[in-house]
């Protein structure tokens, strides 16, 4: 559950939402991709007031936000190339217009040879970047990640990062609850979010980055 | 054609392969058979109905007891009073023919008081008071009765029947919506995973419903011409009893235009099982955020 919570993310801006296991990030990311409504305060995104807008508003929002599952949540009996393509087709995009991008993508999570591969015969880490593609084909404004690197290996986890980096460049605001501290460190100009028991303990996001201990309560 | 109609391949891979789970198509098939015969039989009903109100709406009969007067007579001052088109006596031999079949051949008997009859037809319009008193001055003791007193209550039964078809048709339409809908929310129980991500990405309830939409209208589409087919081979088989009975009621079987209600009732059905499933879908996308 959370509680008093009350921050501000930089538009443009890298944070790593940080905390023990049951502090919240899952329930805080959720909140951040429309998933869920506050049962109380108030949730302001891209300068808009959204805890009370009516639902049938919600779409065009939620397709500047990229959202990387913590498991996936890739559609089973859809190619990878389909889950990829998926947010561009939603937003209107023909088969002719999302087939460059989405190869493109694939090929850029080392993915293009699995293209046509179904997410239960890809191993956690392919799904893992699957779902990655999906959330970043899109270009959204804001990208919300809940443990992107949990099922890849370091060099793949650094690929991701760039990838991640290179958006934010871009100027998308990316926010990645995490347990990786080499990530972490690795990002040396993001912000930490750090949550406890529900509740923000660096509101303002100024908390050392990175770390002086490696221990982040993983 | 609606646009949501034709799905390009990416969105028929959304739900998955194959058809929607579930006997939808069957129970529309078997919805769709039973509307189409109810509906020819309520039809037919109505045909037959209106040919025997226009054949006896202008026939009457004079009854004359047994040796009350000169029939002869009568018939000329029928035949000629104002608005009479065709008068004719029915001849003793059949009248005694017919009461035969209740009295057996104690019918033939002299002794057996036999009333005459007289059938006139008038046209539309005519004075009935004049024709009467005309019967009145020629014979006291002659009757008029109009035919379709006689049929009254057939034809009220025949009216009845015809309600109880349409009845029938709606219930049946009824029944085929409720099974759409238990169709559409098994569909959507079935695709939970997929409505969340799609939502979850963007999609909007339009987007979501268009998908469930496309599947139950091909699905209802593909039940109501099957029931209808079947339907209609099953009239043809019963094409010659409907002469029969049109031969009956003077020709009076199905039209043109009752054809074309028929034709159409699988269409209504497919329409109407499509908008029920448009709206139990967004009504469980509803429950969503």
């Amino acid at each position: 559950m959370l509680r008093d919570l009350d921050f501000r993310l930089s538009k443009g801006g890298f944070y790593f939402l940080t905390g023990p296991s049951g502090a919240g990030k899952t329930s805080l990311l959720k909140l951040l991709y429309l998933a869920q409504r506050p049962t109380r305060g108030r949730i302001r995104l891209f300068d808009t007031e959204l805890t009370d807008a009516p639902r049938e508003s919600l779409p065009p929002f939620r397709r500047r936000i990229g959202v990387v599952f913590q498991d996936f949540r890739l559609i089973r009996h859809m190619s990878a190339f389909d889950n990829v393509a998926l947010p561009l087709r939603i937003a209107g995009a023909t088969d002719e217009q999302v087939e460059a991008p989405v190869r493109e993508m694939l090929a850029w999570v080392g993915l293009a040879d699995r293209a046509s591969a179904r997410p239960p015969t890809l191993s956690g880490g392919e799904q893992q970047r699957v779902a990655i593609a999906r959330a970043v084909i899109n270009r959204p404004d804001l990208l919300v990640a809940d443990e992107p690197t949990g099922n890849v290996d370091a060099e793949m986890a650094q690929r991701l990062l760039h990838l991640f980096t290179a958006l934010n460049r871009l100027g998308t605001t990316v926010v990645v609850a995490t347990h990786d501290v080499g990530l972490i460190k690795a990002s040396a100009g993001a912000k930490l979010i750090r949550l406890e028991n529900g509740t923000v303990m660096d509101p303002t996001g100024a908390l050392r980055n990175p770390p002086r201990s490696p221990r982040l309560d993983a | 054609m609606p646009t949501w109609l034709i799905a390009s391949p990416s969105e028929g891979r959304l739900l998955g392969e194959g058809r929607l789970r579930g006997p939808t198509a069957w129970v529309i098939a078997i919805m769709s058979f039973s509307i189409v015969i109810i509906a020819a039989a309520g039809l037919a009903l109505a045909s037959t109905a209106g040919m025997l109100t226009h054949a006896i709406s202008s026939r009457y009969s004079i009854e004359l007891p047994a040796g009350s007067g000169d029939v002869s007579r009568l018939l000329g001052a029928v035949r000629t009073a104002p608005g009479v088109t065709e008068a004719d006596a029915v001849p003793e031999s059949e009248m005694r023919a017919t009461l035969e079949r209740w009295l057996g051949p104690a019918a033939q008997s002299p002794d057996l008081p036999v009333p005459a009859l007289i059938n006139f037809n008038v046209r539309d319009g005519a004075d009935l008071g004049t024709i009467r008193q005309r019967v009145q001055a020629a014979l006291p003791s002659a009757s008029i009765t109009a035919h379709r007193e006689s049929v009254a209550p057939l034809l009220h039964s025949l009216h009845v029947l015809q309600w109880v078809a349409f009845g029938l048709v709606l219930l049946l339409s009824a029944a085929a919506s409720a099974a759409v809908v238990l169709a559409a929310r098994g569909a959507l129980e079935n695709h939970r995973f997929t409505i969340e991500v799609m939502h979850g990405i963007g999609a909007t309830d339009a987007q979501v419903t268009n998908l469930f939409q496309r599947k139950i209208a091909i699905d209802a589409l593909a039940g109501s011409l099957a029931g209808a087919v079947a339907a209609g081979l099953v009239l043809l088989m019963l094409s010659a009893g409907a002469s029969f009975m049109g031969e009956l009621t003077g020709g009076a079987t199905l039209s043109g235009l009752d054809l074309l209600v028929l034709a159409l009732l699988p269409v209504a059905l497919t329409v109407l099982a499509t908008w029920i499933a448009r709206l139990a879908v967004l009504a469980a996308l509803r429950k969503a955020l």
